[in-house]
């Protein structure tokens, strides 16, 4: 019951009553849930090819959404720009003809200008905006764009270094790996895919790279060739025939051996390549990164919680600990972003960062962590209720940090 | 869920009668047929069949008792038609409930096999028309025998109840080649497990199962009556493998019914195979007998069902941005619309260019993926539910989607559109296939004689 209500519900804003929640819950679910006293002022905009109508030309300071319909014949964006008619204050691109979509901002008072784009070409249609002073308390964003370039930066140099440390490690594990030494192999393997795993979201945006480094064998077409982590895993931890499916499992050849460490060692060599060109580091923004961090944790949440990941060597808590790594810094690089435009999602953040971080210290075991199997039920499902915790707040990252 | 008080029923002397008469397109009943139609009672009573005069008196009393107006004389016009070229349930306009049940045949008698089929169709008949499970009504029979039918949709009417049967693989010849029935020349070439797809974690006791029988109806009480009912009857002949009640039906077959959302929140099934599209019907869904492979020659006039059961991963769905789920899906959420433009009906554009020339609607996207012109032109007559099962051992919502497609080619229509969405579909991220099956469902029966049976034809053959 509580379920079919919140999910009719549309929540604006943390001051709804009971009362309130059982009058929208019966009408129509695209009208907001209530006008509390902190609900965003909504304008309505009109694109077409010729004109660029606006509901009203001013608002008070505070929450503001746009909602921008396309009423045209060709894409198009829209844009609140600041009094310099330069600065994009907010945007909102690729909206399709006869679409409808929101921009959702905090704004101060002052001078501005709109403009919508119909065909994204030439200046736009500008008008002039005007937020008046609500006595609303809108933070400052003056170094904003400056503290992003920062974490910009700090995060690609992350990133290279994370596939420098890679690349080192896997030249180690392969060796080791075809030289027959299974038993360094075995103790290089999860501390080099820890460096994997901190910038797994990376990898992943380069879509050839991931399914040639990373595919569990579920996750295979029937006859596609299986390459990369997974399968050097099964061969060093060979499954019994009740765990290989009813099969003998059969172990790679000296020549497969070679061959396949060989293309895992090209392909780790191109992901270096690629993290260290100019183009990576211009693909990297806000919003890169805080999706980034959420994604990992994603991952955290649908295959390490789960032991899925490392079925054979069961290391999943060492790519559970370096997710949360790479997470946390790229959460680090923009906390004075969201300090600035939501503190209390920072400290939200810090908190469960800490509480997942304690929950893992109890499981270490040397220099690495215990198996996953030998964790109980219990433990699992408390594991994973820490990670609910810091997924939710985390996903409101991107939004808050981008512009 | 629905927008129904759920008090309506619990009270069904004061409720009015259902007025408005819901009988579709398919072929109309028989006189036989329509008798049955009024009230939950015994099938044989309806039927006329002629009893045994040790019998008369109770097949009297059945039918004085369902006249007397005071339970459920409520006429049975939210109905289908059991009779026809194709068995209901397909086409027929969706269903809001579903009961849908795997089960495993034990007996290795042919006749036994057939006995069962025989029973089951002549209770589905009765129980599609609002009549009873059994030759009894539900309240009916001898005082000191367990009532044939258990009673539970005594005062309900068919609710537009439609029961589906299907045969496996396994029916025919068991995983290590046992032929039971002498049936496994009969196996058409496209009834064979469905490949492994990628990223598939199917779970054995969610998959299989020699027949399926599917049930929907307007009433979840009534579907899962109608399982209940037909499992009991089988019981000593088959077991159950598994069942999974579904809600929220997720796809449409006939053109005036609003989308229905999915538990992702967008609306599913936009782009479906229509009731009223005989052609489209033709080409996608109905086995012509001549065209599909060896051996279907008995399956004329059926078609494939393909269950499969995706569990959605909601908790990490729910905490993506807006932007991420319209993308990956390729529409708006709010109005189904493709982000190429326009309205919900309003074919995608895969070449308009937002942005940096990249297409507004991702080339991985849902839309995008399961078109028919990236799929060679494959269709398909999907019928799928929501289902939620509770929640998981770690407190996760065990909930998704029961999808279910018919297919006049598996391995034409489906097989390579499952492979190219599970590999790169940019929704694959939030889901999981955990339950599979497949299953040739014979042709409907076109004009009722007694002892007429589902599948009959491949029994004959």
């Amino acid at each position: 019951m509580a379920i079919s209500l919140l999910s009719r519900a549309l929540f604006t804003s943390a001051t709804l009553t009971v009362g309130a929640l059982a009058l929208t819950a019966c009408t129509d679910n695209s009208a907001p849930a209530a006008e509390g006293k902190n609900s965003p002022t909504a304008i309505t905009v009109s694109s077409t090819a010729d004109a660029c109508n606006l509901s009203t030309t001013s608002a008070p300071s505070g929450n503001l959404t746009f909602s921008v319909k396309n009423d045209g014949s060709d894409v198009t964006e829209f844009y609140l720009l600041a009094e310099d008619g330069l600065r994009i204050v907010s945007e909102i691109e690729n909206i399709g003809p006869g679409i409808s979509r929101d921009l959702v901002l905090t704004a101060k008072p002052g001078n501005y200008f709109t403009s919508c784009k119909p065909g994204m070409v030439g200046d736009g249609l500008r008008a002039k905006f005007t937020v008046t002073d609500s006595g609303a308390n809108v933070e400052p964003t003056g170094e904003k764009a400056d503290q992003i370039a920062s974490a910009v930066t700090n995060y690609v140099a992350y990133v290279k270094d994370q596939s420098e440390s890679l690349l080192t490690k896997t030249e180690q594990f392969t060796t080791a790996y075809v030289a027959g030494d299974d038993d360094q192999a075995r103790s290089l393997y999860a501390s080099t895919r820890v460096h994997w795993e901190r910038i797994e979201p990376v990898a992943e945006s380069f879509g050839d790279l991931d399914p040639e480094m990373d595919l569990r064998e579920a996750d295979l077409e029937e006859g596609q060739t299986w390459t990369g982590w997974h399968l050097l895993e099964k061969d060093l931890w060979a499954p019994t025939k009740e765990a290989n499916g009813g099969a003998e499992y059969t172990p790679l050849t000296q020549d497969e051996r070679k061959q396949y460490a060989d293309k895992l060692l090209s392909d780790t060599q191109k992901l270096y390549d690629r993290t260290h060109s100019t183009d990576f580091a211009e693909s990297v923004d806000a919003s890169f990164i805080g999706n980034g961090a959420k994604g990992l944790l994603d991952e955290v949440a649908t295959g390490k919680v789960t032991g899925e990941e490392e079925i054979w060597s069961h290391t999943d808590l060492w790519d559970f600990q370096a997710n949360v790594d790479g997470a946390r810094v790229a959460y680090e690089g923009l906390r004075d972003v969201v300090l600035a435009s939501d503190s209390a999602l920072a400290a939200e953040l810090d908190k469960q960062f800490d509480a997942i971080t304690t929950q893992l210290d109890q499981y270490r075991d040397g220099e690495g962590f215990v198996e996953y199997q030998t964790l109980t039920e219990a433990q699992v499902k408390e594991l994973a209720a820490g990670v609910d915790a810091l997924s939710e707040p985390l996903s409101k990252l991107t939004a808050a940090v981008v512009l | 869920m629905s927008g129904s008080s759920p008090t309506d029923r619990l009270i069904p002397d004061d409720t009015p009668a259902p007025s408005a008469a819901h009988a579709d397109a398919e072929p109309g009943s028989d006189g036989a047929a329509h008798q049955v139609r009024v009230g939950r009672r015994g099938f044989l009573t309806g039927a006329g069949v002629a009893l045994g005069a040790a019998l008369a008196g109770a097949a009297g009393y059945g039918v004085a008792r369902a006249t007397d107006g005071s339970h459920s004389s409520t006429p049975a016009s939210r109905s289908h038609a059991f009779e026809g070229p194709h068995q209901a349930g397909i086409s027929t306009s969706v269903q809001e409930h579903l009961h849908f049940v795997a089960l495993d045949v034990t007996t290795t008698d042919r006749d036994e096999l057939i006995s069962l089929l025989t029973q089951w169709t002549a209770a589905a008949r009765s129980m599609m028309a609002g009549g009873s499970a059994g030759q009894y009504g539900p309240m009916d029979g001898p005082y000191d025998a367990p009532p044939q039918d258990t009673g539970e949709a005594y005062d309900l009417d068919a609710a537009n109840l439609t029961i589906t049967f299907g045969f496996g693989p396994t029916l025919f010849e068991t995983a290590d080649g046992t032929d039971r029935f002498g049936l496994s020349a009969q196996r058409p070439e496209a009834l064979k497990d469905l490949p492994h797809f990628p990223g598939d974690t199917l779970l054995p006791e969610r998959t299989g199962g020699d027949i399926a029988i599917q049930a929907c109806a307007d009433d979840p009480q009534v579907a899962v009556h109608a399982i209940r009912n037909l499992v009991r009857i089988a019981f000593g002949k088959a077991t159950v493998r598994w069942s999974q009640l579904g809600y929220g039906k997720t796809s449409m077959t006939t053109r005036d019914a609003k989308t229905p959302r999915n538990l992702f929140g967008f609306k599913d099934g936009t782009a479906n195979i229509l009731a009223d599209d005989a052609a489209a019907l033709n080409e996608h869904v109905w086995v012509s007998g001549t065209d599909t492979g060896a051996n279907d020659g008995w399956l004329a006039g059926g078609s494939y069902l393909i269950a499969r059961r995706i569990r959605m991963t909601i908790e990490t769905w729910d905490r993506s941005a807006m932007r991420e789920q319209e993308n990956v899906i390729g529409r708006t959420k709010q109005t189904g619309a493709p982000l190429s433009g326009g309205d919900e009906f309003t074919e995608p554009d895969f070449t308009l260019a937002g942005r940096e020339g990249k297409p507004l609607i991702d080339v991985y996207s849902h839309v995008a993926m399961a078109h028919p012109s990236n799929n060679a032109g494959a269709r398909l007559l999907r019928r799928g539910y929501n289902y939620t099962d509770g929640s998981d051992d770690l407190g996760r919502l065990d909930a998704g989607l029961f999808f279910i497609a018919y297919v006049r080619d598996p391995w034409r229509q489906y097989v390579p559109m499952q492979n190219a969405m599970a590999k790169n579909d940019l929704l694959s991220e939030y889901i999981r296939h955990t339950g599979s099956g497949i299953w040739a469902v014979p042709a409907g029966i076109t004009s009722w004689t007694d002892g007429a049976f589902i599948g009959q034809e491949l029994f004959r053959a």
